[in-house]
């Protein structure tokens, strides 16, 4: 059953929904304490496989345990030891912002007065104290957030899931949500999340998995798929519209790789200072030229021949 | 299908599901009202067509010789209906909400609450709320002097608690297979003639012959000749076959509503 150390075990992993193959047979594994990643466009099979993990899908094929446990025959014990933060929020609209973590705590058979008490430290670490008795509804789309992560938290989980934590959360939202994430990692909680953000997933990540078309892509910490998929800088050049030159091998001398996009080209380059002098010495004149550093998004681009976000 | 849950002992006690009670005495604590209102409106039937329509009505008998005043013979079927009321209500509308809109057990079943214990936690929700209101109604009855002995109370309130099962079992099913607000007035359209004509405010024998043999076999109907039994204190086998139908009806529906919440819930 693989490694003791492993919180989660893949091998083959299938999930089909009729004639279509939303997961097929990925192979991976969690250690426990890792910040774990799956890291695709919408649609590559994701939140089908969190679901699978969190025992609310069943497997079609292939293998998978949790904490050593097969989720088929030991669902409720599996899932006692999970936290889940969903896609899409599933905060209960009738009760206050406590009684959703005091409800929640019962479903997890804890005590009024523990569930009360995990209710309280919770809402000051995700900073909704103040919150505590406002319907769910008045809250804005970070708070709900972080009221679904100290949901997440009531039954002081092993493992928490997230799927997609930060999607539709304006920047100062995101990053406040990162932050308790972070803190939690430090704690000792293994997560595993799921992203098409490239900066959360690089943030946050040990390790992770390029997930595209229901297969895995690439493996490896956000810096090693960098290095084995990128360059160290990329130079984007942005044309006036309707003067995207014919580069025909113009520049090919000039990077290691050339991507075409619909408003850009990309130079992927050890050195992108000394690609912009090789461009204007091709005669070629950029509106814009910016050097930056390779990120997740060009491996993506490199793996798969697409954006991550469309 | 694949087996997602714990093995479930059968008889053991259904804490889990008992969270889900917990959780709906909470909702409703912001919203208590609502309970209320559906207390009152067979209490008004009883007063407006039990003793002021029946004022003008002889009394009725009841088969084998025996005879009641009117409003004894028309309370046990408001009673009978409001359980039928408070579990219709519960497990049709509001269990419709929670499951399409608030998504309340997409929630729950990521915790050890399996679905089969939601199913059951809804349906004894739906229980209690029938009950609260035959407790209520029967106290009314009895200070009215409408039950022919003190046992016949305490029997009919148990009966109650069943009919509630039974068609709370009913309702979970039935929303199961509902896509839109717009079908609850299916479901008004089968309740509104079954409250008339189950034998609630005249006695079956008034029908045809193959019309009482098709009113017998309908849920309400059933209900009301229990209840009415026990609180008239005509108590005979046919009783037993009344019980025998709800429990059924409620087992069976149970189990189907799991069958259908797990198809839904457990992609």
């Amino acid at each position: 059953m693989g490694d003791s150390n492993s919180l989660i075990l893949a091998r083959q992993l299938t999930k089909r929904f009729g004639d279509l193959t939303a997961v097929d047979g990925i192979d991976f594994e969690v250690a426990k304490g890792e910040a774990f990643g799956f890291l695709g466009p919408n649609g590559a099979g994701k939140t089908s496989t969190m679901r699978m993990i969190g025992g609310v899908s069943p497997v079609t094929s292939g293998l998978l345990t949790i904490f050593g446990l097969d989720p088929a025959a030991h669902g409720p014990t599996i899932r006692a030891r999970l936290g889940v933060v969903p896609q899409a929020d599933t905060l209960d609209l009738e009760l206050t912002v406590r009684e959703n973590l005091m409800i929640y705590s019962r479903y997890f058979d804890l005590s009024w007065r523990e569930g009360a008490r995990r209710a309280d430290e919770l809402l000051e670490f995700v900073q909704l104290k103040e919150r505590s008795r406002d319907k769910v509804d008045e809250l804005s789309g970070g708070m709900k957030r972080r009221l679904t992560i100290a949901r997440a938290l009531i039954n002081s989980p092993e493992l928490l899931l997230l799927d997609e934590p930060t999607t539709g959360l304006d920047p100062q939202a995101r990053h406040l949500v990162w932050d308790r994430l972070y803190r939690l990692k430090q704690r000792g909680v293994t997560l595993v999340l799921t992203t098409h953000y490239m900066d959360e997933a690089e943030q946050l990540c040990d390790r992770l998995v390029v997930m595209d078309k229901a297969r895995i892509a690439a493996e490896g910490s956000p810096r090693e798929l960098i290095d084995k998929y990128s360059t160290r800088e990329v130079l984007e050049l942005r044309f006036p519209i309707d003067q995207q030159p014919v580069l025909d091998g113009k520049l090919n001398d000039v990077a290691e790789r050339i991507e075409v996009l619909p408003d850009r080209v990309l130079l992927y380059t050890g050195d992108g200072d000394q690609a912009i002098a090789a461009v204007h010495r091709q005669g070629l004149r950029p509106e814009t030229a910016l050097v930056r550093r390779s990120t997740l998004e060009d491996v993506f681009l490199r793996l798969t021949g697409r954006s991550l976000v469309d | 299908m694949s087996v997602l849950t714990r093995r479930t002992a059968p008889l053991r006690v259904p804490t889990r599901s008992m969270h889900m009670v917990e959780r709906n005495v909470m909702a409703y604590r912001h919203n208590w009202i609502v309970i209320l209102s559906g207390f009152f409106e067979p209490v008004l039937y009883l007063l407006g067509i039990g003793f002021g329509l029946g004022s003008l009505v002889p009394a009725v008998s009841t088969g084998g010789g025996h005879t009641v005043s009117y409003a004894m013979f028309v309370a046990p079927a408001l009673m009978a209906t409001s359980a039928m009321n408070g579990a219709v209500y519960e497990s049709t509308s509001n269990f419709f909400y929670k499951l399409r809109y608030a998504k309340t057990f997409e929630a729950v079943i990521q915790t050890p609450v399996g679905v089969e214990d939601a199913a059951l936690g809804e349906v004894i929700w739906a229980v209690m709320r029938g009950c609260l209101y035959s407790i209520g109604f029967v106290v009314i009855m009895e200070a009215l002097g409408l039950i022919a002995s003190p046992w016949g109370g305490v029997l009919s309130v148990l009966a109650a608690l069943l009919i509630g099962f039974a068609f709370a079992a009913l309702g979970t099913v039935i929303t199961t297979f509902m896509r839109q607000w717009q079908d609850h007035e299916i479901v008004q359209l089968a309740l509104q003639p079954m409250f008339l004509f189950s034998a609630t405010f005249f006695p079956i024998t008034l029908y045809p012959p193959i019309l009482q043999a098709f009113v017998a076999v309908t849920p309400l109907y059933r209900s009301i000749h229990l209840i009415r039994g026990l609180t008239t204190g005509q108590i005979d086998g046919g009783l037993l076959i009344d019980v025998l139908y709800l429990v059924l009806l409620g087992l069976v529906g149970v189990a189907v509503a799991s069958v259908r919440l797990r198809r839904r819930l457990l992609k």
